[in-house]
């Protein structure tokens, strides 16, 4: 009976676990596949990986903004989600429609968005030049600047919903209790509500950062092909230099760096218990 | 111990242990509503006052005002002749057990006592002394360092009792600290907190709507209904001589029964029932109506007609056995139906449904209340 019970419960997932096998193990398989076969067989895309400066600049360049927008994210996350916790039922809808407003834009139109407002002569250096603050056009496009600015736009809600899931379920009697016992409002939030907001903090985190890793279309128009990361050298390496073995094992390399982000925290902190899978 | 980050915040060091505390006028209005409404209280030093009332009677936002958490709409808050109505709750030094202990979940039960210490300024090795010995004081000390969620109900609330205590606060505020445990469990730790009092000398201020937890341990209860106060002063006063029938009611359990005074006789004055005559300690002007509060246990049953000056016939219409005794529901005709308490050890009638008995009671059993 149990045993018959059992297998309905497989059968039931076996549609997913098609899907995936299909869609998604097997690509996978044949992009690693790829990466030791093309040109010819051997490990020679990943030495490259070791030795050609432009791939070392090319990542460094994706580690760098990747840390920098998570590092702005999750603070600039974090006074939201507060803020949300703090204010009344009707500001906390508004700011949640807002948040989740963004979701609902294409990345392309908030990409261009980004180029109007920061472009030379784009509305932010006109209405500086305009003020008499500067007299020439600031460089504010096709650099980091102007890719960062577009990540951390757009990964703005991944680090909200987590940081004020977890905000919302603090007891606010913990900091009450400190103030009681002597804590100013700050050692109040420095000791106790820090401490017990950090789950949120990490998921947030992790979420943003592996995110930014394999990031594309923001870079790609924000940084004006000044600003390479990862994924878009992908796309070159795929689409116009055509070299197959490098892209897939670019690709590759992608995987294991969000694999090894998620086993390094996985040393300090249990991911499923922050994940909320337990 | 005298260092630096010891004077920025009020420490107890070097003080008189117990303080006292004027409330003056208080009120704090929530839009139109007013949650609490021109209450004065005077607390003395030392004494073990609990604010008594059901729920939305004003106790909680009146504790809360004490401890600055709550600022009130109009009065004054005074300790020792030192208004601290604008202070922030963390520079009053007062101690408080929160409503679910508020244990910080985080930190251990060490590190959790020593955190009052920590925000003064107390490095852990200086407070370690003064840790142990707080731990000790609720016999915790053997579990010092579990966290929170490993201790059980009991536990917790007196590791909460040693954090709001560990400081030497000027003030100990409890909201409703017991309210969460079982009833074997709260009863212990009425004895204990009691003794704890007796031993700190600390002035407590105790918010329950536990009317048996506030005659057990009080020196004095207050008794709030809808953000005023209804009456004040020692639980025997309380129960013996409530002024309204929502205290008669509230502490404890009472019979009410409605008649006419028709005039003195000698220390006390006869009340028409209807038909029935009654004679109730006091003094009421003939003609006036009158309300009167007679508890349970105060009534006495017999078989057969007692020579008491109040007596009526009755048949018993429900009876619950509590071991130590029984509550009966007696039907009267003309007082109605009177329940009484009488105790089970050598009970002298036979409490079963539909038995005839006999209820009694003296002049000053009974109280004239303020219907209300």
């Amino acid at each position: 009976m149990l045993a018959s019970q059992r297998h309905t419960y497989w059968l039931l997932i076996v549609p997913a676990v098609l899907l995936m096998l299909v869609f998604y193990i097997y690509p996978l398989i044949q992009v690693l596949w790829i990466s030791v076969t093309e040109p010819y067989f051997g490990l020679q895309n990943y030495e490259a990986l070791l030795t050609r400066p432009l791939l070392h600049r090319i990542w460094l360049t994706t580690l760098r903004i990747c840390l920098i927008t998570t590092v702005i994210t999750v603070i600039l996350g974090y006074l939201v989600a507060y803020a949300m916790a703090k204010v009344g039922e009707r500001q906390r809808t508004t700011m949640m429609f807002c948040i989740l407003l963004t979701f609902w834009l294409s990345v392309l139109i908030r990409a261009f968005a980004w180029v109007m407002l920061l472009r030379n002569g784009g509305l932010i250096n006109s209405a500086l030049m305009s003020l008499g603050i500067i007299d020439s056009d600031l460089p504010l496009l096709r650099n980091e600047f102007s890719v960062i600015v577009g990540m951390v736009h757009f990964m703005m809600p991944l680090a909200v919903l987590p940081i004020y899931s977890n905000m919302s379920g603090i007891d606010g009697r913990y900091v009450s209790a400190a103030r009681g016992l002597g804590a100013s409002p700050w050692e109040a939030f420095w000791h106790i509500h820090l401490p017990l907001s950090k789950p949120g903090l990490i998921a947030a985190t992790i979420l943003v950062f592996v995110f930014s890793l394999g990031f594309f279309i923001t870079p790609a128009i924000l940084g004006g092909g000044k600003v390479v990361m990862i994924s878009e050298y992908i796309q070159v390496s795929f689409e116009e230099t055509l070299r197959w073995g490098q892209a897939t094992m670019l690709a590759s390399s992608l995987l294991f760096a969000v694999l090894l982000t998620l086993a390094l925290v996985a040393r300090f902190v249990d991911l499923k218990k922050v994940f909320g899978a337990r | 111990m005298e260092s630096a980050g010891l004077a920025k915040k009020p420490q107890a060091e070097g003080r008189a242990a117990s303080h006292s505390l004027s409330i003056r006028n208080l009120s704090k209005y929530y839009g139109a509503l007013a949650a609490v409404d021109d209450v004065s209280i005077e607390v003395e030093r030392g004494k073990f006052l609990t604010l008594l009332g059901p729920s939305g009677s004003g106790k909680t936002t009146i504790l809360m005002s004490i401890a600055g958490f709550v600022q009130p709409s109009a009065g004054e808050i005074l300790l020792d002749d030192r208004p601290i109505t604008n202070l922030p709750p963390d520079k009053r030094n007062f101690g408080m057990v929160f409503q679910g202990y508020a244990l910080f979940p985080h930190m251990s039960v060490e590190d959790n006592i020593w955190f009052p210490l920590r925000v003064r300024g107390v490095s852990r090795a200086e407070a370690a002394k003064s840790v142990t010995a707080s731990l000790e004081l609720v016999q915790m000390a053997h579990l010092a360092k579990r966290l929170p969620t490993q201790l059980s109900g009991g536990q917790q609330q007196r590791v909460a009792l040693a954090r709001a205590l560990v400081f030497q606060p000027d003030l100990l505020l409890l909201d409703e600290p017991l309210s969460a445990l079982d009833k074997k469990l709260r009863a212990d730790l009425q004895w204990e907190l009691k003794s704890l009092h007796a031993r700190l000398g600390t002035t407590f201020i105790y918010v329950t709507h536990d009317q048996e937890e506030a005659l057990s341990m009080s020196d004095d209860i207050i008794i709030l209904r809808d953000g005023k106060i209804e009456q004040m002063g020692a639980p025997g006063e309380l129960y013996e001589r409530p002024v309204t029938r929502f205290v008669a009611d509230f502490l404890g359990k009472s019979n009410f029964i409605r008649g006419q005074s028709t005039g003195a006789d000698g220390n006390s004055f006869r009340v028409a029932v209807q038909d029935i005559a009654l004679q109730q300690a006091g003094r009421v002007a003939a003609n006036e109506a009158v309300l009167i509060a007679l508890r349970p246990e105060k009534i006495s049953v017999s078989r057969t007609r007692p020579s008491l000056p109040n007596a009526i016939e009755g048949r018993i219409a429900a009876f619950n056995y509590y071991g130590s005794s029984y509550h009966l529901q007696v039907e009267t005709g003309g007082l109605g139906d009177l329940i009484v308490t009488v105790p089970a050890w050598k009970c002298e009638i036979d409490p079963a449904i539909g038995n005839s008995i006999w209820l009694g009671w003296e002049p000053d059993a009974s109280v004239v209340v303020r219907d209300n």
